[in-house]
C-alpha cells in the first residue's frame, strides 16, 4: 500500500471531499486523522474506516477558526504520535454574497477558516515533519481561487491566498524535504451542490468540456497522489481537479 | 541539563558543540538561518515534550534566551 506506516492528518475530515480524502488515504494504510469541529461529526468518517481498514482513527474536535484550538489539537496530538508525515488542509467555508453585500463578518470568517487556519496548521505540521526530514503538506484551493465567479468575491480571494501560501511555504520548507502542493477542485457533487436549483446546476456543468461534475472521490486520488513517494519532486504546485473547466 | 540542551543546539545545526556558548545567535553563524532555526525549534519541541508559543519561536534568538525562554515550560538548563 502506498502509505503503509504513514500518520495523515485532515482537518474538515466530516463529510464531503475531506470525508473522501481521509477514506482513501487511509484505504492506502495511513494512520488517520480526522479534525472537525467536533468529534461527533467525525463518526460517520470514523465508521466508514473501521470498516474498511479495521484501523481506528485518531479523532480531535476544534474549531480551526480558533488559534488555540489548533495548538491545542497539537499538542494532543504529540502526546500520542511522534511523528506526522502528511496534512491536508481542507476546513474551508464558502458564504456567497454579491460585493455589495459582502460584511466584515463573513470576510473574517471566510479568511479565518480558510486561509488563517491552513497557514498555522502548516507551522505547527512542519514543525514535526522537520523529525524526520520528510513530509508532505496538501491545500485545498478551488478553482475560484482562479477564475474567481460572481457572488464570490471573499471566498475566491481566500482560495487565491491559499494559492500564494502553497507557493510560499513549498519554498520555505523545500530544504527540509517537505513538499507543499494545493489541489483545486472545480465543480465536485457534494451536499452543497446538491442545493443548486437544476437551472443553475445544468448552466454549471456546460462550462465544464468533460460535461460532468466531478466526485469527491477524484479529488480524494489526486490528494493520494500527493500524499504518496510517486509525487516525491513534486513541490509548490496547484493540481485542478476540474473535468477541464477551465482550458 | 545545560549540556542536553547545548548537544541539541549542536545537533540541530550541525555545528561543534565548543560553539554552542551564551552569546551564541540567530543568524550569527550560516548554519543558524531560518531553516536551521525551524530545525532547532523541531528538535527542543522533541526533546522535551513540548510545544512552544509562536512568540517563543521567534524569541528564540540566542543560545542563553533558549534557556530562559525553555524555562516557562518546566526545563531547567
Amino acid at each position: 500500500m502506498l502509505l503503509e506506516g504513514k500518520i495523515a492528518w485532515v482537518t474538515g475530515a466530516s463529510r464531503g471531499i475531506g470525508k473522501a480524502i481521509a477514506i482513501e488515504l487511509a484505504a492506502q494504510g495511513a494512520e488517520l486523522v480526522l479534525a472537525a469541529r467536533s468529534e461527533e461529526h467525525l463518526a460517520e468518517t470514523a465508521e466508514q474506516i473501521r470498516a474498511k481498514t479495521g484501523r481506528e482513527p485518531f479523532l480531535l474536535g476544534y474549531d480551526v477558526a480558533d488559534l488555540s484550538g489548533i495548538k491545542q489539537a497539537f499538542v494532543h496530538f504529540q502526546g500520542k504520535y511522534k511523528q506526522l508525515d502528511i496534512l491536508v488542509n481542507n476546513a474551508g467555508v464558502m458564504e456567497d454574497a454579491l460585493l455589495p453585500m459582502v460584511t466584515q463578518a463573513q470576510f473574517q470568517n471566510t479568511m479565518n477558516v480558510n486561509v488563517q487556519a491552513a497557514i498555522f496548521h502548516m507551522q505547527y505540521a512542519a514543525r514535526l515533519m522537520m523529525r524526520k526530514k520528510s513530509g508532505s503538506i496538501i491545500n485545498i484551493s478551488s478553482i475560484m481561487g482562479q477564475v474567481g465567479n460572481a457572488g464570490q468575491v471573499v471566498y475566491a480571494a481566500s482560495k487565491a491566498a491559499v494559492v500564494g501560501a502553497t507557493r510560499s511555504a513549498s519554498k520555505e520548507l523545500a530544504p527540509l524535504n517537505i513538499r507543499v502542493n494545493a489541489v483545486a477542485p472545480g465543480f465536485i457533487e457534494t451536499d452543497l451542490t446538491n442545493q443548486l436549483s437544476s437551472q443553475k446546476y445544468a448552466e454549471k456543468v456546460n462550462g465544464i468540456k468533460m460535461g460532468r461534475v466531478g466526485t469527491a472521490e477524484e479529488v480524494a486520488k489526486v490528494v493520494l497522489f500527493l500524499s504518496s513517494d510517486w509525487s516525491s519532486y513534486v513541490t509548490g504546485q496547484v493540481i485542478g481537479v476540474d473535468g477541464g473547466m477551465i482550458v | 541539563m545545560e549540556e542536553k540542551l547545548r548537544n541539541i543546539f549542536a545537533t540541530a545545526l550541525d555545528i561543534p558543540a565548543e560553539k554552542v556558548v551564551d552569546d551564541l545567535e540567530f543568524n550569527s553563524i550560516p548554519e543558524w538561518d531560518s531553516i536551521g532555526h525551524l530545525a532547532l525549534i523541531a528538535a527542543l519541541d522533541e526533546a522535551f515534550g513540548i510545544m512552544m508559543e509562536t512568540e517563543d519561536v521567534i524569541d528564540l534568538s540566542s543560545f542563553k534566551k533558549a534557556k530562559e525562554i525553555l524555562a516557562k515550560y518546566g526545563v531547567e538548563a
